[in-house]
Order: C-alpha cells, then sequence, then structure tokens
C-alpha cells in the first residue's frame, strides 16, 4: 500500500513537473494498446471485487445496525440515517474529528513537510557523502514497518522508556509522555516516521529547479530567504501541492502507530478517527455505527483535498 | 471486454467457491472428524488450557478417529470476546465448542451464534446435578439453555495481613462501610508510602473485568441498582452511580490505587495477581475467588505462602447497609455454536469436559465455586483451597449481573465512565451525564429511569 502510494506519488510529481507529452496516438496504435492491457483485466476484476465491493458494502453497512454480538449481528436493520445523527452528537465523534485535524496538521502538513523540506533544501549543494548518509538515515525511519516504528517510540516515550531513563540519569524526573501528552507522542512519531517521503518528493522537484534562474535572482540582489520565498517555492508549487495531498490522505488513515502507542488513550485523549472507528466496531461491537465513522473521515480527506487543490492552484 | 473479463472471473470465483465447499464437506464427511475448541489463554489464566489438554486426551481415547483441535486464544479479555464473535460470525471459521463468559452469552444468544442444548441435556443425566440458578445462567429469552456452566465465582477484599497489621489495623479485618476501605487505604499509605494501598479495576483495557471488580462491587452496594427488576428500567442518573464514581475519584485522586497508566494496561490483571500481591507490593485487592488459582503449584505462580500473607474480607456495602457485605457473580459457561457441522459431538465433548470429576478438577486448579451439587459437597472440593469456604460462603449476599443482550454495551458504556473519571477528564457528574446518554441509546429512552438523588 504504502509503496504502491510512493510510486503514484512519484508519478504524480513527475506529472505535475510537466514531463514529455506523447502525440495523439491513431486508431491502430490504439488497439495495440488496448490488447497490450489486457492482462490487466484479471487484476481489474479482482481491484473491483476485494476493493470496491468491501467499500460498497461498508456504505451499506453504515445505514444499518449491523453488530459483532447481539440483534444486530442476527438480523441486521435498516436504520436510515440514524447512525449519523448519532455521529453528530457524539461528543466523542467531535473530539475525533479535532484530534484527527490536529494530527494531520501537526504531524503531515507542519512536521512531515516543513521537516522534509528543510532537509531536502539543506541537502541541495552539499557534498555527496553527506546527501548519502543523511538520506539513509532519514528513509530508514520511512522503511521500517509501522508497527516496528510504534513499538521503537513505545520503548522510547514509555514510562520505563530510555527518555526517561536518560531524563532520571541527568536528574529532570520523568513523566509518562503517552499518558500526559499521548497526541504529542504520536505526532513526533508520526513525523519521525513520515519525513522522508517529502523529503524524496522535495528533492526531486528541488533538482529540476533551473540554475539559471536562482542566480539571475542572486545577482538582483535577493536574499537567500527571498530566494527561497519568491523563487524555488513558486517553481516547486506542484510538488507541495502533490506532496500535501498524498501525506494528508496517508496520515488521516493512520492506525497502528496510535493504535500500538497509545490505544486511543487515555481516555478518548488520543482517539483519532481510525482509531475510534476500531473502538466502536470491534471493542464495542457496534459495525455499523463504525462505518458511519469512516465515511466521516472519508469526507474530511476529501476536504483537505478540495483546500489544497483550491489554494496552492498554480496561477495561469 | 470488460464484460468478457467480468464472466470469466466470475466463473473462477464460482468454482474457487465450489472447491473450498467440496473440500470442507470432504473433510467432515470422511471418518476422520476434527472437532474445534475455542478459548482464552492469557497471562495467569492457563487452567482452562490445562483443562482442555486434558480432556482433549481423554476424548480421543474413547472416540477413536475423532481429533480435538484446541484453539487457546492468547488475548485480553475484551479482545477475546470480539475475536470469537467474529469466529462464530463465519461458518468456515466458527470452532465447534465456544469457552463463553456468562455476561456475553445472552448477546450470543441473540446474534444467533449458539445452539440450543435442550435435546441434548435431557438425556444427560449429570444435568440434575446442576441447580437451577447455574442452569439459568445460560438460558435465553427463549427458555432454551445454551451453555453448561464450569463454575461460578464470587468477589471479595484480599488483603497482606502483614501490611495492614503494620498500618496499625487490627486482625481480622473486616471494613463495615466504604469509609472503612479508604481509611484502611489511607493508613497503609502513611505507614508505608512504598506500598501501593488497593488495588480496584477500571477502565476500557479490563474489560468486563472493570465493570464486575471494579464498578459493580461498589453500584450493587449501594440504594441503587444498575437495572431494576422490579420497574424493568435501567437506572440512571442515580446517587448510587455517582457515589460509585466519586468512591473511585477519592481512590484514585488520592493516590490510594495504581496509578492511572498502570491500571489503563491490559496486563494489569496479570501484574496484580502475579507480582505485586505476592511481592507485598499491594495491600488491598477487590477481586475474584479464581486469583488463588494464579498461585496454586499448577498455576501460573505458584506462591506456597499465599494463604498464610492473605486474608480475605467480604466487601462492605457503602454505609453498611442492606446485608452488611456483598459480592458479585458472574461465571463461564461452554457452549455449541450454531455454525458447528458436528454438534452431538460437540455436546459430547462438552459432558466429558464437565463430568463430575473433570469439574471437581477444574473448579479446584481455577479457584472457581463449584455449580455441581455432588462436586460442592465433596470433602475434596471443599478443603483444596483455604478460601473455598470462604468465597462460597458469600453466595447468599451475591448479585447477578442484568442477563439482557444489551448488557456487554451497557458494560462498556460503564467502563468509558471509569476511565474518564480515573484520569481526571470528567468529574463523575459529567461522567454520569455521558453515560446516562449512551445507556439511552443502547436501551432507548423509555427504558431508563432515574434512581435515588
Amino acid at each position: 500500500m504504502k509503496f504502491r502510494t510512493a510510486i503514484a506519488g512519484e508519478d504524480l510529481a513527475a506529472a505535475a513537473l510537466g514531463g514529455p507529452t506523447s502525440p495523439r496516438p491513431g486508431r491502430a496504435a490504439r488497439l495495440a494498446r488496448s490488447t497490450r492491457q489486457l492482462p490487466l483485466a484479471p487484476a481489474l476484476i479482482m481491484l473491483i471485487l476485494f476493493f470496491l465491493g468491501p467499500v460498497l458494502w461498508s456504505i451499506y453497512s453504515s445505514f444499518t445496525n449491523a453488530a459483532l454480538t447481539g440483534d444486530g449481528a442476527a438480523n441486521p436493520q435498516w436504520v436510515g440515517l440514524e447512525n449519523f445523527r448519532r455521529l453528530f452528537s457524539d461528543p466523542n465523534v467531535t473530539n475525533g474529528i479535532w484530534l484527527t485535524v490536529v494530527f494531520v496538521v501537526g504531524s503531515a502538513v507542519i512536521g512531515q513537510n516543513l521537516l522534509g523540506l528543510a532537509i531536502a533544501l539543506l541537502m541541495r549543494g552539499r557534498n555527496r557523502w553527506l546527501r548519502g548518509t543523511v538520506g539513509a538515515i532519514v528513509v530508514s525511519a520511512w522503511v521500517l514497518p509501522e508497527v516496528v516504528s510504534a513499538f521503537i517510540w513505545y520503548a522510547f516515550l514509555g514510562q520505563d522508556g530510555t527518555l526517561n531513563q536518560v531524563t532520571k540519569a541527568l536528574g529532570i524526573g520523568s513523566q509518562d509522555w503517552l499518558y500526559s501528552s499521548p497526541m504529542l507522542a504520536v505526532i513526533i512519531a508520526n513525523t519521525w516516521r513520515g519525513t522522508a517521503f517529502s523529503m524524496l518528493v522535495y528533492n526531486a522537484a528541488l533538482a529540476d529547479v533551473p540554475l539559471d534562474v536562482q542566480e539571475a535572482a542572486e545577482l538582483d540582489g535577493a536574499s537567500g530567504w527571498r530566494r527561497l520565498w519568491s523563487v524555488t517555492l513558486p517553481l516547486i508549487r506542484s510538488a507541495i501541492v502533490t506532496n500535501l495531498m498524498l501525506i494528508t490522505l496517508q496520515t488521516l488513515s493512520v492506525f497502528t502507530l496510535i493504535y500500538v502507542m497509545t490505544a486511543g488513550g487515555p481516555g478518548f485523549a488520543s482517539s483519532t478517527l481510525p482509531v475510534l472507528m476500531y473502538q466502536q466496531a470491534f471493542k464495542f461491537s457496534e459495525v455499523g455505527y463504525g462505518t458511519a465513522i469512516s465515511l466521516l473521515l472519508l469526507a474530511i480527506g476529501a476536504v483537505f483535498s478540495f483546500v489544497y487543490v483550491r489554494v496552492l492552484k498554480p496561477e495561469a | 471486454m470488460l464484460s468478457k473479463g467480468l464472466r470469466l472471473a466470475c466463473a473462477g470465483a464460482a468454482v474457487a467457491v465450489g472447491l473450498t465447499a467440496c473440500s470442507s464437506s470432504s473433510s467432515s464427511g470422511s471418518g476422520g472428524k476434527t472437532l474445534k475448541v475455542a478459548y482464552q489463554k492469557f497471562g495467569n489464566e492457563i487452567h482452562v488450557d490445562a483443562h482442555m489438554q486434558k480432556v482433549k486426551a481423554q476424548f480421543e481415547a474413547a472416540h477413536p478417529g475423532i481429533k480435538i483441535q484446541l484453539d487457546p486464544i492468547n488475548v485480553s479479555e475484551n479482545d477475546y470476546y470480539t475475536k470469537i464473535d467474529l469466529m462464530m460470525g463465519s461458518s468456515s471459521t466458527a470452532p465447534d465448542v465456544v469457552y463463553e463468559d456468562t455476561f456475553l452469552i445472552n448477546s450470543d444468544i441473540q446474534a444467533g451464534y449458539l445452539t440450543p442444548l435442550d435435546s441434548y441435556l435431557s438425556t444427560w443425566s449429570d444435568w440434575s446435578q446442576f441447580p437451577d440458578t447455574a442452569k439459568a445462567a445460560a438460558r435465553g429469552l427463549d427458555g432454551k439453555t445454551y451453555g453448561v456452566p464450569m463454575g461460578t465465582d464470587t468477589r471479595a477484599l484480599y488483603y497482606n495481613k502483614d501490611l495492614l497489621t503494620k498500618a496499625g489495623i487490627a486482625m481480622p479485618w473486616q471494613p463495615k462501610s466504604w469509609a472503612d476501605v479508604l481509611a484502611a487505604a489511607k493508613a497503609v499509605k502513611a505507614n508505608d508510602p512504598g506500598v501501593i494501598p488497593m488495588n480496584i479495576y477500571a477502565g476500557k483495557p479490563d474489560g468486563e473485568g472493570s465493570t464486575m471488580q471494579g464498578f459493580e462491587m461498589l453500584l450493587y452496594g449501594t440504594q441503587d441498582p444498575l437495572y431494576s427488576s422490579a420497574s424493568k428500567k435501567w437506572i440512571s442518573p442515580s446517587k448510587g452511580f455517582s457515589d460509585s464514581l466519586q468512591f473511585l475519584k477519592d481512590a484514585y485522586s488520592g493516590g490510594l490505587t495504581l496509578s492511572p497508566q498502570q491500571e489503563l494496561d491490559p496486563n494489569v490483571g496479570n501484574v496484580v495477581g502475579g507480582q505485586l500481591l505476592p511481592q507485598s507490593k499491594l495491600a488491598i485487592d477487590l477481586d475474584g475467588s479464581w486469583v488463588t488459582g494464579t498461585w496454586t503449584p499448577t498455576g501460573a505462580k505458584p506462591w506456597p505462602a499465599w494463604s498464610s500473607t492473605l486474608g480475605e474480607a467480604a466487601m462492605p456495602t457503602q454505609d453498611g447497609g442492606g446485608k452488611g457485605t456483598m459480592s458479585m457473580s458472574g461465571g463461564w459457561t461452554l457452549s455449541v455454536t450454531a455454525k458447528s457441522k458436528n454438534k452431538d459431538l460437540a455436546a459430547q465433548f462438552i459432558e466429558l469436559a464437565l463430568n463430575k470429576d473433570n469439574s471437581a478438577s477444574y473448579d479446584v486448579a481455577d479457584g472457581q465455586i463449584a455449580v455441581r451439587n455432588d462436586v460442592a459437597t465433596d470433602p475434596t472440593y471443599q478443603n483444596s483451597n483455604p478460601t473455598t469456604a470462604f468465597f462460597t460462603g458469600l453466595v447468599p449476599v451475591t448479585n447477578y449481573r442484568p442477563a439482557y443482550a444489551e448488557y456487554p454495551k451497557v458494560s462498556d458504556a460503564i467502563q468509558v465512565a471509569m476511565e474518564a473519571v480515573i484520569t481526571g477528564q470528567s468529574s463523575p457528574a459529567d461522567a454520569m451525564k455521558s453515560y446516562t446518554e449512551s445507556l439511552k441509546g443502547i436501551v432507548g429512552s423509555s427504558n431508563v429511569a432515574a434512581g435515588t438523588s
């Protein structure tokens, strides 16, 4: 999944940067192309069966009282908009929406995005050895499976974790980070994990910024910040949109990291929508209500995407 | 092109489905049948596993050609319920015999996951040894019986005699009210700040354990029930409910318990029974009769000195009113799933697993209170564990949970309220308010009534 998004990300980034446009194919070529795609058909059908199928099923169940046990398990009833009515009066959902936004803005938009951009900018023009080393370190965090990074951070921030051992040794005292500031803990962990992706996207984008434009600006006496703000950033604008969109959608659905580190707690203090959805469906057995929350998540993703596309639209 | 491909895929899918159908029918059709038995095995809870291993050997010896496949599910309590519900939902994953908590059984009966056992029980001579209260534990609203009880349990206070004596409390200790319990905990804290004065389970990770060992051991000692069988309504808000939450708040915010973060670890039950009590780091523990099973020679953490180190006291009611003391009882059953393909064999397995000898050895090992009359009156059982007499003696003051399908959801809402209070996120009043809202959503507003105020 991650891998596929990454590839798609590079493609999109490349497309956004304006790859070469191929000439319009003729009728024979079109036919040849469609026969060539025939071997893809089984994959497409599998996707429809096993990807679209569950999506449609979850939309359907969000209008029922489907459950894991009790009456809702034996005969799920159509309850219309009941789940959605409940959704908007449930303080845990309101809290979950807020936490999800905090998590996405904190760890993706600010954390991964800015840190990734900063690293990419700092690495520009450095020697190969430094670039290689920094790149390898940052990417290694991204290569780790999600559950492993979650455990690393659990072990680092937990009550008897590394951080507390260090602070105790220094005489500062300790605190249980996962309990006292669960959101901060998961935001830092997710930033750590995902920065590499943004860095790679920005590395690629910055490599395509023409040097002569930079030099011209420098000759005109523009300061470093001014060159970054007025020259570099506008030139990589589409890479920024693509990156923001991808990491936002990815971060919106982060579940494993949070579930392993805090399980959404204490209370509901770190129950972002994916965790809340899991709790409702599998801990409290209310599958119908859980799927309604997943649709809400989808809507929030759509809002973010819409905002990015509008705000960061390339100037005509 | 697409539609042709789609047809092909459908054909392929049909073939695949056909193949699995064939393979499953052939495996159950031939002589060598396999019976799947699912149960929980987690941390200190190892006695069910030992019992099933033993019954498996007996059953396989008595039924040549039949294989018992044990499926010990190694997860915490709340995850176990989810897991078995998911397994029982599909015939390809449903076990034949399932270990069911009586707290969940009504809900699972209504979900259609279980098979009525009446036709088997009517021909099972041992069934007459089960008293009516035990038989009722797994009876559905339709009057049919869906499980055979393995044993029952009661709950009370364990205390470390040494730690309480040092804190100046006279032995044997028998608190008369909640205030006495808190006073003893405070005395322990004042005497030795290194000791955890008291443990009361609270919060979502312990699941039903929190609701029953923690909250209901308080609530059922107040004027207000969880559910009024007289008015047939769930009771909230009530003074009893908010007083119970207030007790938790006093205990947790007063530093008389484990820290909330320790309490919210799903392993807390294993830590309490396996470490804190044996290491004399915990003075008072509000817990179930089965905990002693952890310390027997076959237990997860053998501790020969437990019976001289620990004393037991009945949990007092809030102000000593009513019968003065109280307890809660639950227990587990063995049931046959509705999707089982070998129901007759599964029923025979249960009859063997819970015959007199096997019931007795399981009840002794796991600190259960026997439900079979012939086991309960057997001197070997009575003398097996020094606490058997004490915990059996609580039966006259014990309470049972409302046996309705909605109960597991109500229990979840109680855990949410407890967790909000012990973490300081809500006041008892606010937590009760959200609980009342959740309760109305679960059982319908017309089935909720306020208690005393």
